[in-house]
């Protein structure tokens, strides 16, 4: 068989079910073999779209999703979306063309050393030069994307390869794999687990610092018995949305620079912070050595480089989060003579007071403008509990996450460590394509909108019905914000105009419904028009007051304890 | 004097002035096996770059008969980045299969200098002199020139390059250090 085939087949064997793509000079040969292959493949309208959805796949299944672009351009269009996987630790598996191996490095045309370019945002990267090494390398950039650390790889296939005859074959075993510097880990060091089991007895103002890796390891049920078991109350960072019910007593949200005054502060009180997949982002940490001072810390994560990376852990423990919160449970079983933590009731009482005084807040006055708040409050109560809600990069991200209810795990896409925009529309369509039998609402800002969403015509002609509602303030709101707290107002190129596009035209222009909203009494009946609507991908227009900001708010550069939290709340604190 | 390094001395550059660290500052060695494959230093350094971590020499060879494998010394300046740090994230790395960690107690190190002076009938016998007292070689012999050659410890290296400062140098290559753990005696 030829290569392509082989590549086709090897994509087959990993139980690949749909990649995200668009052909070209370079992979044409690895085009042809898909007409006949049982993955379905979807034509997106930008490879940075076939990236995004295939993060949006990944994420909302946990399986590693897969995209396949052309050499040159189409691979330099790819380098975004794999940025951003680099960043949240996403699986991704992108396959690139290239040109023939007698043309590298001549400047052919549609040339672009993408192993080169890539090298520093992907797990690993192979540039193919054998056609014998297809299968191997296919099973090995599989193995390397989901194990471990998961990550992004590229597998770059030059055209003559592809063209090549091989014999088939297919690795069996990971010693086939030719992999001799990679041993991840899974299992914790009994002894560390020993001295955290001992942490936690001790605490008297503990917190579990929960971030994305608990979703990587598949590890919330684990989390649910050991937060259960302990009375330990729980923050989920923003890539931890849907690690922990909300509606769990013990769930304080999200920490961090727009996390919930509560979860910021227990975290800077706390004595001991049992950091499970998380890796102490300057997001969350705010200033880094004023952070949680008198917190010793506890920090499980797969990767041992992050144990000390920014925070150097009292006990530190490479593995598994499920693994490790495993063995916890049993360590903890195991010392049953003695109480698994202390009373923790003076600190429950502390943290029930900050949140009776600042829970999330905006004002909301009759007759003003839509709050953008209200309308995530309000698709929130009109969706199924487990609907995947996707958001881009900025306000909208953040309302999102604060005033969703994430209630089950890998329920919530959005562009984390990257802070990539225009993520939404692409990453919302990947996700309904992984679970089509879910609501897709991605949550957007205008700006982002505008960025990518030219892939709406990808999800009408493939007949994926996301709904994308857009918090249209005519801003890039968060600069705005920024440019009003902490640059005298001093607005520099953020206006974007609420009209300009046209965006229920723009819609209709790419097979969707669109729906505009204008006023605080549309956004009910617009919700509860595009939840009726489940043949075809739906846009609603909210037009949202342009002065809202995102509350609480830590400055960057500044102390977790200097937090901002929204005027009124402080006027009312004062009084 | 001494003549500006030569453009074509891409591990000078590597290596900054390609001195030994001066006494006190924090340096370690590193050992690291990788695998023999397109690219590998590559992303060594694109690594060391990428995570801000400083390089003071680096060397790399192949490191068995059927060159699977490559050895790469590197002198890391450990006031940079914590060396755990530094080691965790070369350990990443897919092709880097080990990493040995020497502190230069438990090491001997040797590095190679080759350097080329330009003489007159006065200094040619001066600097043969000099070659023999540090025990190293003459490898070509031109005209009005002399190409020198030795390997020992780097601050023999040093003390060597420091001597022949005194001469016109008109090229001069280290190699960067290359080093194994010292051996225990009982």
């Amino acid at each position: 068989m030829t290569g392509a085939q082989a590549l086709i087949k090897s994509l087959e064997m990993q139980g690949v079910d749909v990649m995200f793509g668009l052909p070209g000079g370079a992979i044409l040969p690895v085009y042809d073999p898909i007409i006949d292959s049982s993955i379905r493949h979807i034509l997106v309208r930008h490879e940075q779209g076939a990236g995004h959805m295939a993060e949006g796949y990944a994420l909302a299944t946990g399986r590693p999703g897969v995209a396949i672009v052309t050499s040159g351009p189409g691979a330099t269009n790819i380098v975004t979306p794999l940025a951003n996987a680099y960043m949240d630790s996403t699986p991704l598996v992108v396959v690139s063309g290239q040109v023939a191996t007698g043309s590298i490095g001549t400047d052919a045309f549609q040339e672009c050393d993408i192993t080169g370019v890539t090298m520093g945002i992907t797990k690993h990267n192979w540039l193919i030069k054998d056609v014998d090494d297809i299968p191997r390398v296919v099973a090995a950039a599989f193995h390397v994307a989901t194990t471990g650390r998961p990550g992004p790889v590229l597998i770059d296939l030059p055209k003559d390869i592809s063209n090549a005859q091989m014999e088939w074959y297919w690795p069996t075993s990971l010693d086939e794999l030719d992999l001799p510097g990679y041993h991840p880990l899974t299992f914790g060091d009994p002894f560390l687990i020993g001295q955290a089991v001992e942490l936690i007895a001790q605490a008297r103002r503990p917190v579990l610092y929960v971030g994305g890796g608990v979703l990587k390891a598949r590890a919330a049920e684990a989390l649910r018995v050991l937060a259960d078991r302990t009375g330990i109350p729980v923050v989920t960072t923003l890539m931890a949305r849907g690690a922990f019910p909300d509606s769990h007593p013990q769930a304080l949200g999200m920490p961090g620079m727009h996390g919930h005054y509560t979860a910021v502060t227990a975290m800077q009180k706390s004595d001991l912070l049992i950091s499970l997949g998380a890796r102490f982002d300057d997001r969350v940490t705010g200033k880094i050595s004023a952070f949680a001072p008198e917190a010793k810390v506890i920090h499980v994560d797969i990767d041992p480089a992050e144990l000390g990376k920014v925070r150097v852990p009292d006990v530190g423990i490479a593995g598994d989060c499920r693994q490790v919160i495993g063995e916890m449970l049993l360590a903890m079983d195991a010392a049953a003579d003695r109480p698994v933590v202390q009373d923790l009731a003076s600190w429950w009482r502390q943290i029930d007071e900050w949140r009776e005084r600042f829970p999330l807040y905006y004002e909301d006055v009759e007759g003003g403008a839509i709050k953008p708040q209200n309308v995530v409050e309000q698709l929130r109560d009109a969706a199924p509990e487990d609907t995947v809600v996707v958001a881009g990069v900025g306000q909208h991200q953040m309302w999102a996450s604060q005033y969703w209810k994430f209630e089950h795990p890998y329920t919530w896409v959005n562009s984390g460590g990257a802070g990539t925009m225009g993520f939404a529309v692409p990453a919302a369509i990947g996700a309904k394509v992984g679970r089509p039998d879910r609501t897709v609402w991605a949550i957007d800002g205008d700006g982002c909108f505008q960025m990518t969403a030219q892939e709406l015509v990808t999800a009408s002609s493939e007949q994926i019905p996301v709904k994308i509602a857009i918090l249209n303030n005519a801003y890039l709101g968060m600069v705005r914000q920024w440019q009003e707290m902490f640059y005298e107002e001093r607005y520099s190129e953020v206006y974007l105009s609420p009209d300009l596009p046209d965006y229920v035209k723009w819609a209709e222009a790419m097979g969707c419904v669109g729906i505009k909203a204008e006023t605080p009494e549309d956004v009910g009946p617009a919700i509860e028009k595009a939840n009726a609507i489940d043949d075809r991908p739906v846009v609603v227009d909210f037009r949202t007051d342009a002065r809202e900001k995102v509350y609480p708010m830590v400055a960057a550069g500044s102390s977790n304890d200097d937090i901002v939290v929204h005027p009124d709340q402080l006027k009312a604190a004062a009084r | 004097m001494t003549a500006a390094p030569s453009p074509l001395s891409p591990l000078h550059a590597v290596g900054g002035r390609g001195r030994t660290p001066a006494p006190g500052q924090r340096h370690h060695i590193l050992s690291v096996l990788v695998e023999n494959k397109a690219g590998v230093l590559a992303r060594v350094a694109g690594l060391f770059s990428r995570r801000g971590f400083n390089i003071y020499s680096l060397a790399v060879a192949p490191t068995d008969e059927d060159g699977h494998f490559s050895r790469i010394t590197i002198v890391v300046d450990v006031e940079s980045a914590p060396l755990e740090q530094v080691i965790m994230q070369l350990d990443k790395l897919i092709n880097v299969v080990s990493i040995g960690e020497l502190s230069p107690a438990e090491a001997v190190e040797r590095e190679l200098v080759l350097v080329t002076v330009a003489v007159g009938p006065t200094e040619r016998s001066q600097v043969i002199q000099l070659v023999g007292v540090f025990g190293g070689e003459v490898v070509s012999v031109g005209a009005d020139r002399l190409t020198v050659m030795l390997a020992g410890r780097p601050e023999k290296i040093d003390d060597f390059e420091g001597l022949l400062e005194h001469y016109d140098v008109i090229e001069l290559q280290r190699t960067g250090r290359v080093a194994l753990p010292k051996l225990d005696r009982h």
